[in-house]
């Protein structure tokens, strides 16, 4: 009978592959497993015999009981009407849902949803499920596993769980753990009425900055007497703390945002501030360095990784090179000729945006973060890092300390540093000039392109991408001191803080302004910028 | 006004306002006396756009006068030509009264839908004609001698300046896009309706701002010329050449730049007003640099130093756009691109160079070699 039944609603549900028709044969041989009394208690009909039901689950130890507990929780835990058979819901799209057994987790095939009952749960369960599973997770191997479950612990705990979870807190070894569970802990203490147990706790609480910690102590803090005063005192440290971590995130997106223009701007500084060429076609080096991240992408889909690694030298190679094509036949007829060299590169970078735009597309790429770069660093509960741009804060200072080694350590930095001082006696002295000023060149160029490869990781990759950066990389140039390299580094970086702070009250677009005003004021007071050079340097 | 008559007795000047007045003389008659069907016939529509182009060589000529003559690239003239249409576009708005779309007699569209319950006190007095037209005047010219006046006195010069006038216009570009400035935010200002009570996209008030542009072009061409040939010009000359020694003789240069930076801006502000009723439109985008850098090239094309050729490549230029943008729109950057190395590295005193060039090729003038350097 059974075997008939099997057979024919497998087929009336049209599972005809070969798997489905497994499973029915399977179903057929081994007699319906009988499920543990703990799981059919959990089916009772009343949600007070399902909480008990619960708790008996978790206190029996079952191997399956974390398995049971989230698939009832997320609604998944269900019983077939045929066989009272418990099975969990894998996929319920659609007419048929795919079910496994709840005991075995052995496949059942598709089954129509109108032949499953579903195991109903309220709101007060649902929390009963979480807190349950959280003390279950508390017996995880990996502390970070444990971690997270204290974590979650934190405002769940109520009567029940105090006592199993005061055991669990004497039990465990690890610090960050045991802080965790006793903030738990504490929270429940705080609302237990009895003195000495309130001022502990608001003892362990003090210091945290957990949002439910937060309320739950502004609460205390409401009422009054020595407990609300002492609560009182621990908010006040809360917030001074929080305080400090706004300021620290605000810091870190200011360096963030100033290792961009550091970025953008480091490339500029050599070649305007120690070359003296005015190339307004950097902002479009930056963009096909950005574009050459994207194109190694498009060529080794599935490892952006390896993609975005390999653009950093193919993205200061192309650059270089489109860089030495400007200089060689554009910028050498200009030497001597600032402003002409302006307009002439001008006209270069109208000529590659509308290049890119006409060969590639006028729309924007997405270029892939690969996963080692995404997600955030979390510091504590009020201040996380996001990866990326921690990654683009190191890579500037990286570019930036390789840029200052190749000018002060090499043959390279000192004869163009040579040639910038005195064009005509570093020639006497037998240095190439032509050559220097070609190399020169080619690495401020490079170095955009790598600034590209950065940027492509934060902001979005279209042919408009480098003039966006082109007026802030001047003016952190100018800012720092024409020539100056720390110059550049400084004004970069605190422009980039400057921003961030003045936007929560002026709003993005007008702090931006605000920022470009001051620079140009700035600029009338100490037209040298922040740093002048001093001596011959700065005869030029 | 000995000085201002000066220009009178030139050459190039008689030459340039004749052209004018007959080229203005021309369109008139082929506009108007010739029937629609008549293929010289000048239709409205092109009558607007060589009304838009004479603003443009008005605009060309101001440039000319600070670049040319007094040796200061302005990155940011664009500004001061959006200045000057912003003035315009808000006295056009307060025509409006209350025929716009909400209806409101005395706030513009744009505000009423932002719930702006009165007008900003800037938007005050724009209802008068003569008050908006002294602002077309006094908001550049404000903004000029501010920033002229700090420039010049802490001698931020050459590329600096450059940069820094490029960083002005880009921070005004992105303070006008704002909703809150109160200037029409991304929208700009438009949907005008009348000007002086002529209603605005009428043939009659076409051909006359067309005629209008064309007077103001003659009037400041032949003022820069005043100044130029002016004793203050010479020492602009000598101070763009030289800056240090005219400062030795005892020469208060930054007081020359300053004077001149500021007639310069006035110029262009007065073309931003004529441009704005005859595009029916004004916004932010004006302000990019961009469009300031643009200027540049249309002056760079035709010959710096020389006035004329400022209005020769503004016009020239501004054709080959519209004709580019017409028929292949990818390649009007490429062509705008090109034109800024090809002026650069071949033609570095432009077209009107070229002429010089081949009329004196043999006497080969030291002083405008040095010029163009």
């Amino acid at each position: 009978m059974t075997l008939l039944r099997t057979i024919t609603a497998t087929l009336m549900l049209g599972c005809l592959i070969a798997l489905g028709a497994g499973n029915a044969l399977a179903l057929d041989a081994a007699s319906p497993q009988q499920a543990p009394d703990e799981l059919r208690a959990l089916a009772a009909d009343s949600y007070a015999a399902k909480a008990r039901a619960i708790k008996d689950l978790v206190a029996s130890q079952a191997p399956r009981t974390r398995v049971w507990l989230q698939a009832l929780l997320d609604g998944k835990l269900q019983r077939l009407e045929d066989d009272g058979r418990f099975v969990i819901v894998t996929d319920n799209r659609g007419r048929d849902w795919t079910v496994i057994d709840a005991v075995d987790d052995a496949p059942l095939g598709e089954v129509s949803r109108r032949r499953i009952d579903r195991i109903t749960i309220n709101n007060a369960l649902r929390n009963q499920l979480r807190s349950a599973m959280a003390i279950l997770d508390l017996d995880a191997d990996d502390p970070a596993e444990r971690l997270a479950s204290a974590d979650r612990l934190i405002g769940e705990v109520d009567a029940d769980l105090a006592e199993p979870l005061a055991a669990r807190l004497d039990a465990e070894s690890d610090g960050d753990v045991r802080a965790k569970l006793a903030q738990a802990l504490a929270l429940y203490r705080l609302q237990s009425g009895d003195a000495a147990q309130i001022d502990a706790a608001i003892d362990t609480l003090s210091g945290s900055l957990n949002p439910t910690v937060r309320a739950a102590l502004a609460q205390v803090a409401r009422g009054d007497g020595e407990a609300a005063e002492a609560a009182r005192q621990a908010l006040a440290g809360i917030e001074q703390a929080l305080r400090l971590n706004h300021a620290a995130e605000t810091l870190y997106f200011g360096l963030s945002l100033g290792s961009v223009l550091v970025l953008a701007a480091i490339g500029l500084a050599i070649t305007f501030g120690v070359m003296g060429v005015i190339n307004m076609a950097h902002g479009e080096l930056i963009m096909l360095g950005a574009y050459t991240t994207w194109m190694l992408q498009q060529l080794l889909p599935g490892q952006p990784g390896l993609a975005l690694i390999l653009a950093i030298p193919a993205g200061f190679l192309v650059s270089a090179l489109v860089g030495v094509i400007i200089e060689r036949s554009v910028i050498r007829f200009l030497k001597g000729r600032p402003l002409e060299t302006l307009l002439a590169t001008f006209g270069v970078s109208l000529i590659l945006q509308q290049l890119v735009r006409t060969v590639i597309s006028p729309l924007n790429r997405t270029v892939v973060t690969p996963e080692w770069m995404s997600g955030s660093l979390v510091v504590n509960e009020a201040l996380s890092l996001t990866l990326n741009r921690l990654y683009v804060l190191g890579f500037a200072l990286v570019v930036f300390a390789a840029l200052m080694l190749v000018m002060r350590r090499t043959r390279l930095g000192l004869e163009v540093r040579a040639v910038t001082q005195n064009r005509t006696m570093a020639r006497a002295m037998g240095i190439h000039a032509t050559r220097v000023d070609i190399l020169t060149f080619a690495l401020g160029s490079g170095v955009a392109g790598l600034a590209g490869v950065a940027l492509s990781q934060l902001t979005n990759v279209g042919p408009n991408l480098g003039q966006n950066y082109i007026i802030d990389s001047f003016m952190v140039v100018v800012f720092g001191g024409v020539g100056n390299l720390w110059g550049t580094l400084v004004a970069g970086m605190s422009l980039g803080v400057i921003n961030q702070v003045i936007e929560p009250w002026a709003g993005a677009v007008l702090a931006k302004v605000i920022v470009l005003v001051f620079i140009i004021l700035f600029i009338q007071k100490r037209p040298r910028g922040l740093f002048p050079q001093k001596g011959r340097a700065a005869e030029g | 006004m000995n000085w201002f008559l000066k220009p009178a007795t030139e050459r190039s000047t008689q030459c340039f306002v004749g052209v004018l007045i007959v080229a203005l003389a021309v369109v008139c008659v082929l506009n108007l006396a010739l029937p629609a069907a008549n293929p010289l016939h000048v239709s409205t529509y092109t009558v607007a756009l060589l009304g838009k182009y004479l603003c443009y060589a008005l605009l060309a000529v101001a440039v000319d006068l600070v670049w040319g003559y007094l040796g200061i690239l302005s990155l940011g003239h664009g500004a001061f030509f959006a200045l000057g249409g912003y003035a315009m576009g808000m006295y056009l708005m307060r025509q409006i009264g209350d025929r716009g779309v909400y209806g409101d007699p005395v706030l513009p569209d744009f505000m009423v839908f932002l719930n702006w319950d009165h007008l900003p006190w800037y938007w005050q007095g724009f209802d008068m004609a003569g008050f908006a037209f002294l602002m077309v005047l006094l908001a550049p010219g404000l903004l000029a001698l501010v920033f002229g006046f700090l420039a010049f006195r802490s001698r931020v010069t050459g590329v600096y300046l450059s940069i820094i006038t490029q960083a002005l216009t880009f921070a005004l570009m992105l303070a006008f896009f704002r909703n809150e400035m109160g200037f029409g935010g991304n929208n700009g200002l438009t949907d005008f309706k009348e000007l002086l009570g002529f209603p605005i996209s009428a043939d009659g008030t076409r051909l006359g701002l067309f005629l209008a542009s064309g007077v103001a072009l003659g009037l400041g061409y032949w003022l820069c010329r005043a100044i130029v040939a002016s004793k203050l010009g010479r020492v602009c000359v000598a101070s763009r050449d030289a800056e240090a020694r005219v400062r030795f003789i005892g020469y208060r240069v930054e007081r020359v730049q300053l004077f001149v930076f500021v007639v310069s801006a006035m110029l262009a502000g007065v073309a931003g007003a004529l441009y704005v009723p005859q595009v029916g439109i004004i916004n932010p985008s004006q302000f990019s640099p961009l469009f300031s850098i643009e200027i540049v090239v249309w002056v760079a094309l035709g010959g710096r130093a020389t006035l004329y050729g400022a209005v020769i490549g503004a016009i020239l230029v501004n054709y080959a756009k519209t004709v580019f943008t017409g028929v292949m729109p990818d390649a009007w950057l490429f062509a705008l691109g090109g034109l800024f190395v090809v002026c650069t590295v071949l033609l570095p005193r432009g077209l009107a160079g070229l002429m010089q060039w081949r009329r004196n090729a043999s006497r080969h003038d030291e002083r405008t070699t040095e010029a163009t350097a």
